[in-house]
């Protein structure tokens, strides 16, 4: 019993010493979309460089951002990833803890898609009938009523007659953020009636999800949308595009406004569900922790993130050329990130 | 006992009444028998209901996991040519460990495939190996520069893909255009085979590489060594405070309302959410005492906060199952009370304590929902030397794994399944055992 009681107190004593040895590994946090990317990038930066590999974590990009504003020194994050762009209020949190300057690092693409069970007819959708489909209040006869449909075919009658049942993200993913930008946002403002709404009165008729079964909370993990569209063919799955790349031989994007889910599409913007990813730096660390310089030129490489870099074969959806060129300029030279400009 | 008290009255009553007719009785025998057969019945068929949930949950998991447990190779023989390896012949580290060996491996791969010496094969035939085809080569050589200037057969592992492919997870004859795996890298793989390239052995990247994004080199390693780590910095904290401060409030405490309180206290706490215990080591341990994030330090003393009431509780059960007659007869013949705890009842009470603590640790070896306040959900690709290191555990393996795209971790993820229910298992057998070891009747 007391060589239990002294090993308690030595590591009790351990757990007050560590503040002294300084950090040599960088620290990255944030967007669990990013993660597949980042994590990629941090292993080769460590294979090439020798230096130990980055931690990366996957806390989601609202909880980065606020590790990531925590303040500067070694127990905060030297990197965030986010799949959505940083916020103002996001930004003035950071200012607040002394972080002035962030540099933005903008990696590529990410394409959002609803699939179904390779055995499920081909159906092209669009927005506006995706928006009726999910959302919980929709205008019929110049009023907004409960959504009052439960098949597709009520929608539309060259849509399949199958019941509505859509699995997707819960809204503490940013995927849900993304869609309800991209589709819901979109979609609603093609309804006059919505469009003649009160700001806020608009915001929750275009951003609020029906609740009474058509769309199903499927959970962040899309491995599990997958495996639940194999079961029912009728069900139609929201997740990112790397999953459907992942998963071709068994699913089928469906073609929103007549494009079809693929790498090309996305990348030229043709496909209208896509979002941007990125990365923020502290600058700060730069220079103090050993190696984010080179991690931010191995993530901005050709190699990486370029039309053949192995981050594609992750489903990374690259920039165009000429975008990625002058990221990899600004990125380098740490361009602390202006929301204004 | 109730059957007993509800008849009292017909008993009673018999012995007023003249006999009853036997065939009265005997029905009602006959009754109590097949109310016992139909309990029986229930109670049977509610283990096998269990039985059959538990031998369905291990039987997907084994089948889905066996195929990690194999791995792919292909032999190549590699020349590891002087003039392009180390031109000057001073067998100098630093150029050694500079040189192309992506260059000599693509030699190698041409040399395998003669016809396919142009830009997209050239391509074809790099996505057939791991990436880390080329650092294992130079690994090679730094380790024994002997080899340079000679022809050796290396073993290299192949792309998680084709490693599917052999292991018939790729359906050839679906339509090209709907698989990831084309017509032309399937013709090169069976190639390979044709050729003898392909080796099958045992995985053994699973348990001695740490993370990694590419399927075939991901492991165990960080994550068996996170969890070993916080195992022993939860087992040497929780206990001895844990069983401190039952044997304090079994056998010492005085009996009032502040004792009363206390000890509703830890009842509560053994059943609290254990993401709370993560909320409170990151407020104690993360942002008061600086511990580092992700460190199996933070997570060991977090998961021993959660064990810590989980002991208590046990612990004052088995003080409380030694009869009150061993106290009374050690304190008889003239021990202190310290005396009677230490020699007489905690020495009885080990088997139950030691049962309870590793119950209470399988628990805390399970647990991933702590870890993630403390930031233990990470990609860890470096094999932590220290309980200082960043660090993952099993069961949060598991679940990175589990939301990984890539179809190959599906089958890692639940090899990584089997081995922490190994370990579980392991675990629940030595409780088992020290039990029977140190029980004693009376």
């Amino acid at each position: 019993m007391k060589h239990l009681a002294y090993a308690a107190a030595g590591l009790a004593l351990a757990a007050f010493a560590t503040d002294a040895h300084a950090r040599d590994q960088i620290r990255i946090v944030g967007s669990s979309t990013v993660f597949p990317f980042s994590t990629a990038v941090a292993e080769t930066f460590g294979g090439k460089s020798g230096m130990p590999v980055p931690v990366v974590e996957s806390t989601g990009t609202g909880g980065g951002m606020k590790l990531f504003c925590s303040g500067v020194g070694e127990s905060t994050p030297d990197i965030t990833n986010a799949s959505r762009r940083i916020k103002e209020s996001e930004l003035e949190a950071c200012a607040k803890a002394g972080i002035d300057a962030v540099t933005e690092v903008q990696i590529g693409f990410d394409g959002i898609v609803l699939a179904s069970d390779k055995s499920a007819p081909d159906v092209s959708l669009t927005i506006p009938q995706i928006f009726l489909a999910l959302a919980k209040e929709v205008p019929v006869d110049g009023k907004l009523v409960p959504n009052p449909y439960g098949k597709w075919s009520e929608i539309d009658p060259s849509l399949p007659d199958v019941k509505i049942e859509v699995l997707g993200p819960p809204p503490t993913s940013g995927t849900r953020d993304a869609f309800v930008e991209l589709v819901m946002d979109h979609g609603c403002s093609t309804f006059p009636e919505i469009e003649a709404l009160e700001k806020d009165a608009k915001t929750a008729a275009c951003q609020t999800i029906r609740e009474d079964g058509g769309y199903v909370e499927a959970g962040e993990n899309d491995n599990l949308i997958v495996q639940k569209l194999q079961a029912n063919p009728n069900a139609v799955g929201i997740f990112g595009y790397s999953f459907l790349d992942q998963n071709m031989d068994s699913l089928n994007g469906h073609p929103i406004d007549g494009n079809e889910p693929t790498f090309e599409n996305i990348a030229s913007g043709a496909y209208p569900v896509s979002r941007s990813i990125y990365f923020y730096v502290k600058n700060a660390h730069v220079g103090v922790v050993p190696g984010i310089k080179e991690f931010i030129e191995e993530f901005t490489s050709e190699a990486a993130f370029g039309e053949e870099g192995y981050l594609t074969d992750k489903g990374l959806i690259p920039m165009p050329e000429a975008e990625r060129e002058a990221m990899r300029n600004s990125a380098l030279a740490l361009t602390p990130v202006n929301l204004g400009s | 006992m109730t059957d007993l008290v509800s008849n009292g009255g017909r008993f009673a009553a018999i012995t007023q009444r003249p006999p009853r007719p036997e065939a009265v009785v005997a029905a009602h025998t006959r009754r109590r028998y097949v109310r016992e057969r139909r309990f029986k019945l229930i109670g049977m068929s509610a283990v096998i209901v269990a039985i059959s949930l538990l031998a369905i949950l291990l039987a997907t998991v084994l089948s889905n996991g066996a195929g990690a447990f194999r791995q792919s190779y292909a032999v190549l023989d590699v020349r590891l040519d002087p003039a392009q390896i180390d031109p000057s012949g001073n067998r100098d580290p630093e150029v050694l460990a500079d040189a192309d060996y992506q260059a000599v491996l693509n030699d190698a791969l041409v040399a395998a495939f003669p016809d396919m010496d142009d830009r997209q094969g050239r391509r074809a035939l790099r996505a057939m190996l791991s990436n880390s085809s080329a650092l294992q080569l130079r690994q090679m050589v730094l380790d024994d520069p002997a080899l340079i200037g000679s022809t050796v057969p290396v073993r290299f592992l192949l792309d998680d893909e084709r490693d599917q492919y052999l292991k018939g997870e790729v359906d050839p004859s679906i339509p090209e255009a709907n698989r990831r795996l084309k017509d032309r890298d399937i013709a090169l793989v069976d190639r390979l085979a044709e050729q003898g390239r392909i080796e099958t052995g045992f995985n053994w990247t699973l348990f001695t590489n740490a993370d990694s994004r590419e399927p075939e080199q991901a492991g165990l390693r960080a994550a068996l060594v996170g969890s070993f780590w916080m195992m022993l910095i939860c087992f040497f904290l929780s206990v001895p405070v844990g069983v401190a401060a039952a044997v304090y409030l079994e056998e010492f405490a005085p009996k009032n309302r502040w004792i009363d309180l206390i000890e509703v206290n830890v009842n509560n706490l053994a059943a609290v959410p254990s993401i709370v215990f993560g909320l409170l080591g990151l407020a104690i341990f993360l942002n008061l005492f600086g511990v580092p994030r992700s460190a199996s330090l933070a997570g060991g003393l977090t998961l021993a906060l959660m064990t810590l009431p989980v002991i208590i509780v046990v612990t004052r059960a088995a003080l409380r199952s030694i009869p009150p007659s061993i106290r009374a007869a050690a304190l008889g013949i003239g021990a202190s009370p310290l005396q009677v705890v230490f020699h007489h009842v905690l020495p009885l009470a080990l088997p139950g304590i030691l049962t309870g603590t590793i119950i209470g640790m399988a628990r805390a070896l399970g647990e991933t929902a702590p870890l993630l306040m403390i930031g233990m959900v990470a990609f860890i690709a470096n094999v932590p030397s220290g309980p200082l290191d960043p660090a993952t555990a099993l069961p949060v393996q598991v679940f990175l794994w589990s939301d990984s795209p890539e179809r190959a971790f599906t089958e890692r993820m639940a090899a990584a399944i089997i081995v922490l229910l190994g370990f579980l298992i392991a675990m629940n057998v030595i409780a088992v055992l020290l039990r029977k070891k140190f029980e004693r009747t009376w």
